[in-house]
Formats: C-alpha cells, sequence, structure tokens
C-alpha cells in the first residue's frame, strides 16, 4: 500500500494524526521518525499507549527511518510517516532520496519563529530546509485535517493565508 | 467531610482539558445541569506546543492544588503531556475520555480525596455510553 503521507508535526502522536488523518487514510502502520523518542523506552511506551489498536506504531531514529524506508514503503498496510520538526523530515527525505511530499501539519510557536499560519511558525533556517525540498522536487503544503485546503509553500511562506 | 477529602465544596478540584472547545462546553455543562462548574478548571490547549502544554497544566495544578486532570483523547496532545507530569506527581491521576456523566460524578462526590473521586467517576463515565436501536 505504500506510505499515504509524511508529516511533521511537533506534538508527534496525537488526536489530528491518529483520529484526523489516521481514520480516513485508513493507516494501518504509524511510524514515528525520532531521535530522542526511538531512544527512550519510556517515550516509546507515552506514545504506543495513544495509539489505537488496530494501528502499529513502530519507533526510529532518522537514520534507521531512512535504512528501513523500503520496508515501511512495500508493507501491504496504508501507512503514515511522522516527525516532530523539520530537521529531521529534511534529514529523512535527503536520505531516502524518494519521498514526493511532505505534509506541514504543526509547528508551533517558539523563540525566533515567525507565524505563517494558525499552525504553522518557522524560523528563517526552517523555511531554507522547506525551500531546499521544494527545490528538489518534493511537494511541501500545509494542511493540518483533511478537509482543510492544503497549502502550497510559497503561500506558507507569504503567510498570507491566515 | 472526610478530612482526606482536603478541599472546601468550591475549591478546584480537577483540571479538565481536551481539544477545541471541549472543556468549555463540558465544564458549561456541569454548571448548567447543577451549578458545580466552579469546582472544575477549563484550559485550552489551541495553538499550544507540548512543552507549553505541559507547563500550563503544571502551572494550573500549582495555582489550584487540584489532584486530578481529565482529558478528552488518549491520543491527544493533553494526555500526552498529563501522562509526563503524572509520572513525577505522586498523588496526581489523570482520566483520559471523560465525558459529561465522569464529570457529574466527580463534582458531586466530595466525600472522599478527589483522586479516589476520578477512579469513581471513570466507572461512572464508562457505564453512561449505552447504545440504543438496532
Amino acid at each position: 500500500m505504500g506510505i499515504h503521507l509524511y508529516r511533521i508535526d511537533d506534538r508527534l502522536i496525537h488526536g489530528q494524526v491518529v483520529v484526523g488523518w489516521g481514520q480516513p487514510l485508513n493507516i494501518r502502520l504509524l511510524v514515528l521518525v525520532d531521535d530522542m523518542v526511538a531512544a527512550s523506552d519510556w517515550e516509546k511506551e507515552l506514545y504506543r499507549m495513544a495509539v489505537p489498536p488496530e494501528m502499529e506504531v513502530r519507533f526510529a531514529d532518522v537514520a534507521t527511518a531512512i535504512r528501513d524506508h523500503a520496508k515501511y514503503a512495500s508493507d501491504a498496510r496504508p501507512g503514515l510517516i511522522l516527525t516532530g520538526d523539520i530537521g529531521s523530515m529534511h534529514r529523512l527525505v535527503k536520505g531516502v532520496n524518494a519521498i514526493g511530499s511532505v505534509n506541514l501539519g504543526g509547528i508551533h510557536q517558539r523563540a525566533g519563529r515567525t507565524e505563517k499560519l494558525r499552525y504553522i511558525y518557522l524560523t528563517p533556517d526552517e523555511e531554507r530546509q522547506l525551500k531546499e525540498l521544494e527545490a528538489a522536487g518534493v511537494e511541501v503544503t500545509a494542511q493540518d485535517v483533511p478537509s482543510a485546503r492544503a497549502v502550497p509553500l510559497a503561500e506558507v511562506l507569504e503567510g498570507a493565508t491566515r | 467531610m472526610n478530612e482526606n477529602a482536603g478541599d472546601s465544596p468550591n475549591k478546584p478540584r480537577a483540571i479538565v482539558v481536551g481539544h477545541g472547545e471541549f472543556a468549555g462546553g463540558l465544564v458549561s455543562a456541569v454548571g448548567q445541569i447543577c451549578g458545580m462548574a466552579d469546582r472544575l478548571v477549563v484550559l485550552s490547549m489551541m495553538g499550544m506546543t507540548p512543552e507549553d502544554i505541559e507547563q500550563t497544566l503544571r502551572d494550573q495544578l500549582a495555582r489550584t492544588g487540584a489532584q486530578v486532570i481529565f482529558t478528552d483523547l488518549p491520543a491527544g496532545s493533553a494526555t500526552i503531556a498529563a501522562r509526563r507530569i503524572v509520572k513525577d506527581t505522586p498523588g496526581l491521576v489523570l482520566v483520559s475520555g471523560v465525558n459529561l456523566a465522569t464529570l457529574l460524578d466527580f463534582v458531586f462526590n466530595t466525600e472522599i480525596p478527589p483522586t479516589d473521586a476520578a477512579r469513581a467517576a471513570a466507572e461512572r463515565g464508562k457505564a453512561s455510553l449505552i447504545v440504543v436501536g438496532r
């Protein structure tokens, strides 16, 4: 079935991911790619308990996810790959070199970030990394929930769509 | 009142937090039904980072002395944040999947400590889910 969604969301596994996207896409395999979570049994258990029983969750650091991406993509179940930050997704996309689109689902206010959309705030360096992805042929759009419009990166960076 | 209950009738006993306006709506319904909304603290997490949600919850727990957190979804950001707090806060109880029946049972049950009341209320909330029809 392959990976149906590559999402960046700093809340990691939460309602919008497992219910908002998980149900309409019938997601059965969720891969959380995060170096810190992958290194902590407690963090993995924390997020494992947030996933409904019909969905398998796997945890990987970025290097492992790059190595195992072909396995995820060839899994018979519909899959979703999730990172908590742009840097991790940027490394994953560059390392895999077979990811066609990235969904910006939630990157919230922090020091140094500027508001672009209600749910997207970016630092200049994060903007640069997203532009790099798009320049490499990856479609980057912002869309928090399936019923919302997918906002192209150019519009996101203009901050015109609120 | 049980000495261990440790709270005055109007002191907040729990924090209610969830997606969108869920917490405010639920607590508003408690107020409309029994006038005891002041025993619950409403927390909205819209637009907040996971770190902000956790810190806000910690601040509200410290400010109010509440010993119970009610959240909506097991997968929610608030539940994740609350579980982090429960891990290092003895005597704090989290109930995820809260509904109106749960909160109503909780606010009336002032004769036992809030943490015990939360456990009892969770059972009442589970039992309140019924399916009618074929």
